[in-house]
């Protein structure tokens, strides 16, 4: 089972004097349980992209099929679409607002119209799924560390057991180790789930460690969709785009340019570590 | 005294339940003393919840202290009269470059800040041309804000901030929510002010290899300064640093794993070049 996106157009007011293609001719097959990194500078069209793939914006043309299924034909069940494809919005802890965590958490599936005695199942698995310790349940959110507060919110979106998650850019705006935390959490989750994951990000690092699959927004369309090793190989390409290569990378150019032999393709630090012992002829 | 000086600061939030009652108080601030020299570069680090920003906020008297005291170019902050003199010495630029632009036209936004000032017209139009090319943004003058990217719309905001001809900026996580070239754009610009045109900076950052050129390191947890010292001192402290949920910059953490790895490096490279040089190459 997949998402397609088969000619997917989007044009902001159409038929106007602002007219604004937002994604051009975008064709993509996301199969079953892949972590997914999308990148591209901001207004390249990612954040229209998702919102696509749980029907909260329509094609101006082309079509998305979610396992075979047109979303956007007559009688399709959005519904039940939107709690397949859970998307973590931005800054999620804005929304959260109930009085305490784990009512914040009910509130999704408890409109999925669940048993009581699921609602709170589901609830308590998503915050154990996030790594929230069951002190923190009966606590007003607002209480919450940041790190914190975003993860019941990426909680709230587990709790409809989504097939498909999708992120953007959920670690904005947390220190280092609540970044590492939250990634960290989330690798582990699709192993455990299979669930399909798409991380959108502005750091390349990020993307390098835990994806496997990278596509690339440039100007409402697909630049780049490759797994992360060629992809980077197109450095100059993704600066001139406002992007740019691990840090990893650029370190190990300047390593080989200096007469190290060792590729220069390398994303990620463990690999680089071990490419220059290598060289160095220490193992 | 510096152009930012605290002494024994103290900041208290009062928390209350949903009646009003006072349920606790948590110090934000704790003790805190800074002494900062008029054209420094220095930057503030520490996890989400430490008192970075809390402290800024006292900088440009957003928020007075509960305790001990904090001057801004020799003026306390807690002096009434002085406010206006205070937020025109020190400037703030915050995370969301869409929160901080109220114009409809690039220039316009940067000319509202000298226009409350009461500064003449003339000069208004001259501050905002110079404040637009100290960072690069003279040429997107006549443009509409939104339709700028977020790194060139946090230009705007530092240039507007640039027109009122502080002394000192205090950026708090002005990279937060940009794509790399954005937040290369900002760090350049950041950064030429502080060496053209001497305005001392106090940026508050996650990003650690945006403050490698900064004169000094403040790192904060529990509302205390935990380390101080240049970029090399602090990140030579791997360790401690990843205690206080923080890291290093990747050039930094990889010099540091091989040298685990039996390779002799010294701690604390900041730069590529600096690898390669420590290397032997």
């Amino acid at each position: 089972m997949s998402i397609i996106l088969n000619h997917v157009n989007h044009i902001y007011e159409e038929d106007t004097a602002m007219a604004f293609p937002a994604l051009t001719d975008i064709n993509l097959e996301i199969p079953d349980g892949q972590f997914i990194g999308l990148i591209g500078h901001t207004g390249s069209g990612k954040s229209t992209l998702v919102q696509h793939l749980n029907g909260l914006l329509k094609p101006t043309s082309g079509e998305i099929y979610y396992n075979g299924a047109d979303i956007n034909e007559e009688g399709f069940n959005k519904k039940e679409l939107r709690s397949k494809v859970g998307l973590v919005f931005q800054y999620p802890e804005h929304q959260l607002f109930e009085i305490d965590v784990f009512s914040d958490v009910c509130f999704g599936p408890k409109n999925l119209g669940l048993e009581k005695k699921e609602v709170e199942l589901r609830a308590y698995t998503a915050l154990k799924q996030v790594g929230i310790a069951d002190e923190y349940f009966y606590q007003s959110p607002f209480d919450l560390s940041g790190g914190q507060k975003r993860r019941v919110a990426i909680a709230g979106v587990l709790a409809m057991k989504p097939e498909v998650l999708i992120l953007d850019e959920p670690t904005a705006g947390l220190d280092p180790k609540g970044r590492d935390e939250i990634l960290d959490q989330i690798a582990k989750l699709r192993e455990e789930t299979g669930m399909t994951v798409i991380l959108v990000s502005h750091s390349m690092e990020d993307v390098a460690k835990y994806v496997d699959r990278i596509i690339v927004m440039n100007k409402s369309r697909v630049l780049f969709d490759d797994v992360p090793k060629e992809v980077f190989r197109h450095y100059k390409e993704l600066e001139k785009v406002g992007l740019a290569a691990p840090q990893i990378t650029y370190i190990m150019q300047e390593l080989k340019a200096k007469g190290l032999n060792v590729d220069t393709d390398i994303t990620t630090l463990e690999e680089a570590k071990e490419a220059i012992l290598k060289a160095l002829g220490k193992k | 005294m510096g152009i930012i000086k605290t002494k024994d600061l103290v900041f208290e939030y009062i928390r209350r339940d949903e009646e009003g009652n006072v349920e606790g108080i948590t110090k934000a601030v704790d003790e805190v003393s800074l002494d900062i020299k008029q054209g420094d570069f220095v930057a503030i680090l520490g996890h989400n919840g430490s008192g970075k920003s809390t402290l800024a906020k006292h900088i440009n008297a957003i928020l007075y202290p509960t305790e001990g005291t904090v001057w801004v170019d020799g003026m306390d902050t807690a002096d009434d009269d002085k406010l206006w003199d205070i937020r025109q010495k020190a400037g703030m630029v915050f995370q969301n470059p869409d929160n901080q632009i109220i114009g409809q036209i690039v220039e316009e936004d940067v000319g509202f800040g000298p226009e409350n000032l009461g500064v003449p017209t003339k000069e208004i139009w001259e501050r905002v041309e110079e404040s637009l090319r100290a960072v690069g943004m003279y040429e997107f003058r006549k443009h509409s804000p939104n339709k700028l990217s977020g790194g060139q719309k946090q230009r705007v905001s530092i240039a507007g901030v640039i027109a009122m001809h502080p002394k000192c900026i205090v950026l708090d996580e002005p990279t937060a929510m940009l794509d790399p070239n954005g937040r290369k754009e900002v760090i350049r610009a950041v950064r030429a002010l502080n060496d053209v045109e001497n305005i001392t900076i106090v940026l508050i950052t996650h990003y650690m290899e945006e403050i490698i050129y900064a004169d000094k390191v403040f790192v904060m947890d529990e509302g205390k300064v935990a380390m101080e010292g240049t970029p090399r001192d602090i990140f030579s402290q791997v360790e401690k640093l990843k205690s206080l949920r923080l890291d290093v910059p990747q050039v930094t953490l990889l010099a540091h794993e091989l040298r685990k790895s039996g390779l002799e490096i010294v701690d604390g490279i900041l730069t590529k070049e600096e690898l390669a040089q420590a290397l032997g190459l």
